[in-house]
């Protein structure tokens, strides 16, 4: 079916109003554009690693999520819906259960790449029919901004502060999408939430209806920790996907596609001068390290256009 | 517009009341939950400009622009925050964005 | 009928498991514990069980797999032993915390470091305020018993708590036994189906598990887990009288040795009370008085019930196979002494930590033991509370 707006809007909304995730936070649009892509008649378990997006959205006594949720721990959303899913099978066996359940977990880039990377790579591995969402912000935010090894190089956190010495975070950031692509698993993806969310509700789709194991990994800006104004999202997005920094691409059963090539790629100085935690590459000190992150960016661009053929 | 719940938390309670290993019962009962208060800013819909294209309704981190019968309707302002994603990304400049008074 | 056989502890945990038939088993190797998903697992690929086995990566993920299984409504078991029960210590809470009935096997090592694969309880004794309720084992006949009366206890519906059924590694886990094994419908008759309060794939009511709780409920939440644990001493009881019936055997908090008419005698755990009781066979032999309590059920604490017995000795050693580095004694002999203080006060109470990382307890240290306490009983001076037996000084 054509992606069409208006029809998603006669879906029932999947997660509620009144969470208390920052305003502007990319997080809740990654998750209810997740979650729209569930057939209405099925049901889901949606596992949430600690953070930001487990602390906000289901607060005791209240909860934004109409279909089951468990949170248990922060490095192990993976494993924990991994069990659920191995009950369901085990139930649906002996005719315990009926009707179609999927299972989601949800983390955040520190639950992720970083603590939950073990128990991630664990699930995947061992082909559980689950789709594990990263919504990447590119550091620790529910814990106030530290680095993760999702950070960008030279971004200034909290605990990669850019001082007289050190220029920010010192290492590039892991290319945990290719990582998970080397699983072998039937589908991994990266996107984000860019223009009419075609490419991240499609996504969602392919990877919960997939069977087998399923990674997205989704941009999901962080207003706070990238230093920028809420209302400015969706442009620091379109950056990100125009300057190659995060490009648009599936692998499915092992093959490379691209999804997105910006017709005019864009110098990364675009995507990185309206975001505050970049503000310090641009005084005369630092001259010459956004060079450095163009020429990773290039590398990594180019890279991925041989692997998807469009080289 | 408080639903009726199958539980009703309350922080007098006794926990013999509380279900269970703090077990929420009641799906997306955080709807009864307002963050209206939080905005500083406040989008002002401009129906007359408003082309119906629907573009700012999944962009809402706060499930505040509802939609009904293919139309999007007024905020929901007990649940929108004021971000302003919704202002920037409408191509007709039909959302205004004032400070709250 | 009941079948004998010749089973190893290990064996015999996984044959109760077979007979349970759990709908997940999540679990990761690890010595002396790893024969129970090994043997498990064949029965899994011989299609003896309906159970999803999930080999996890890590005991972490174990835990975490049991209980996102458990919460989906799945009768669910594991097991584990030292560094990966450590390793699941962070989840051990959260099992509790969310009222999951996850029945575990461990089978005791010492922890590192040094590492050490050898027994001791330094790894269940550390798990021990974690919120699981703990049965100790001293032989495969009790840990086989012990494991299928946990499911029950687990899952009652005043309880709703995880159960750790500990025993000794390689002396219990590897030593192969006499034993005697119920039918295996009598045990699918006795565990009965499991019926969950909640569960994540009840489409009809679904639930969220596990929310950021903040101080206008925490508090409340833990007082519930607290009476649960309460609860658990009454059902412990009910099912141990409904598996007597079953069985003969007979269970209770505690074990009493000998204790009616004593005046001396010691409390311990696990496997060392077979060679403890060979003690006090000797003594008896002597005309001395000697007895000795085997405690079972360590977590909910039989606090007046162990108190009481307790009151009529003189003098009284609780023996741990753990250290707590509190230099007042192991876990159980300051729990121990906490309840004599209000039941037993007049008897005289010494600690001795034993047999840590496996050193052998043989059975003329114990009788020294008994030697101290039979001095302490004639002069009524204790020289030493704290004690450590059979160490190199």
């Amino acid at each position: 079916m054509a992606y069409n707006l208006k029809t998603l809007t006669e879906k029932e909304e999947r997660f509620t109003g009144g969470h208390r995730m920052c305003a502007g936070c990319g997080a809740p649009i990654v998750v209810r554009t997740v979650l729209r892509a569930l057939k209405p008649e099925d049901h889901a378990v949606i596992g949430v690693a600690t953070g930001c997006l487990e602390v906000s959205t289901c607060l005791y006594p209240y909860t934004a999520w109409k279909d089951s949720f468990i949170h248990s721990a922060f490095e192990n959303a993976a494993a924990t819906v991994s069990g659920a899913e191995a009950a369901y099978r085990a139930l649906s066996k002996v005719g315990k259960v009926k009707g179609t359940t999927k299972f989601i977990a949800f983390g955040g880039d520190g639950g992720t790449y970083d603590i939950g990377f073990q128990a991630l790579s664990g699930a995947m591995e061992r082909g559980h029919d689950m789709v594990y969402v990263c919504y990447d912000n590119e550091a620790y935010m529910n814990t106030g901004i530290q680095r993760s090894s999702s950070t960008p190089k030279y971004a200034d956190t909290t605990t990669s502060p850019a001082g007289s010495e050190l220029p920010g975070k010192v290492q590039f950031k892991k290319d945990l999408t290719m990582i998970m692509a080397a699983h072998n698993i039937p589908y991994v993806a990266q996107t984000a939430p860019f223009r009419n969310l075609k490419d991240l509700y499609e996504k969602a789709e392919k990877a919960i209806y997939t069977p087998g194991p399923a990674f997205l990994n989704v941009l999901a800006p962080c207003p706070r920790g990238w230093r920028y104004d809420t209302p400015k999202l969706m442009e620091i997005v379109r950056l990100a996907i125009e300057t190659c920094v995060w490009p648009l691409y599936e692998v499915i059963e092992g093959k490379f596609i691209l999804n997105y090539k910006p017709k005019n790629k864009l110098p990364v100085v675009e995507y990185l001068k309206p975001q505050g935690r970049f503000r310090h590459l641009f005084t005369k000190e630092n001259e010459g390290l956004i060079d450095e992150i163009q020429k990773e960016v290039d590398r990594r661009w180019n890279r991925l256009l041989e692997l998807c053929g469009e080289a | 517009m408080t639903k009726e719940r199958k539980m009703n938390i309350r922080e007098d309670m006794s926990w013999r009341d509380m279900p269970q290993g703090g077990h929420i019962i009641d799906a997306g009962n955080a709807e009864d939950f307002k963050t209206g208060d939080w905005r500083s800013m406040r989008p002002v819909w401009l129906q007359d400009k408003c082309k119906q294209c629907l573009l700012c309704w999944p962009v809402c981190p706060d499930m505040a622009i509802p939609v009904e019968e293919g139309k999007r309707k007024d905020f929901d302002f007990d649940h929108c925050k004021g971000c302003g994603i919704c202002v920037e990304v409408c191509p007709f400049k039909a959302i205004d964005f004032v400070e709250e008074e | 009928m009941a079948i004998k056989d010749k089973l190893s502890g290990n064996e015999a945990i996984a044959v109760a498991m077979r007979q349970i038939d759990p709908d997940v088993v999540a679990a990761f190797p690890i010595t002396p514990s790893t024969e129970v998903p090994q043997y498990f697992s064949q029965f899994v690929a011989n299609g003896q069980v309906h159970t999803e086995f999930v080999a996890v990566e890590s005991e972490h993920s174990a835990m975490s797999a049991c209980i996102g299984a458990e919460a989906a409504g799945a009768r669910t078991m594991t097991a584990t032993s030292s560094q990966g029960l450590a390793l699941m210590w962070e989840m051990l809470y959260i099992a509790a915390s969310m009222r999951l009935p996850i029945v575990m096997a461990v089978i005791n090592r010492a922890l590192s470091g040094p590492i050490n694969i050898h027994n001791d309880h330094s790894d269940s004794m550390g798990a021990r305020d974690s919120g699981w309720i703990q049965l100790y084992c001293e032989n495969n006949q009790e840990a086989y018993d012990n494991l299928i009366q946990a499911i029950r206890i687990a899952e009652h519906k005043d309880v709703q708590l995880p159960v750790m059924v500990c025993y000794d590694g390689f002396i219990t886990s590897h030593a192969v036994e006499n034993i005697e094994l119920l039918e295996d419908e009598k045990v699918k008759e006795f565990v009965g189906e499991y019926k969950p309060q909640y569960s994540l794939l009840d489409k009809d009511h679904p639930i969220s598990m596990g929310p950021l709780d903040m101080p206008a409920y925490y508090f409340e939440h833990k007082r519930a887990q607290a009476e649960a644990m309460k609860n658990a001493k009454r059902v412990i009881l009910e099912v141990a009288q409904e598996f007597e019936k079953l069985t003969g055997r007979k269970y209770g908090y505690f074990e009493e040795y000998k204790m009616e008419d004593a005046e001396v005698g010691i409390v311990i755990m696990n496997s060392t009370a077979g060679t403890a009781k060979f003690v006090v066979n000797e003594l008896r032999k002597q005309g001395i008085k000697a007895g000795l309590i085997k405690l079972r059920v360590f977590r909910p604490f039989p606090f007046e019930e162990l108190g009481k017995a307790l009151s009529h000795l003189k003098a009284v050693a609780i023996m741990d196979k753990a250290d707590s580095f509190s230099t007042a004694g192991g876990p159980l002999f300051t729990e121990v002494r906490s309840a004599m203080f209000d039941y037993a006060r007049d008897t005289k109470a010494v600690s001795y930590i034993y047999g840590l990382g496996g050193r052998d307890v043989r059975p003329d240290e114990i009788m020294k033991v008994y030697q101290d306490l039979l001095e302490i009983a004639r002069t009524g001076q204790v020289k030493s509370t704290f004690n450590y037996l059979g160490v190199r000084e």
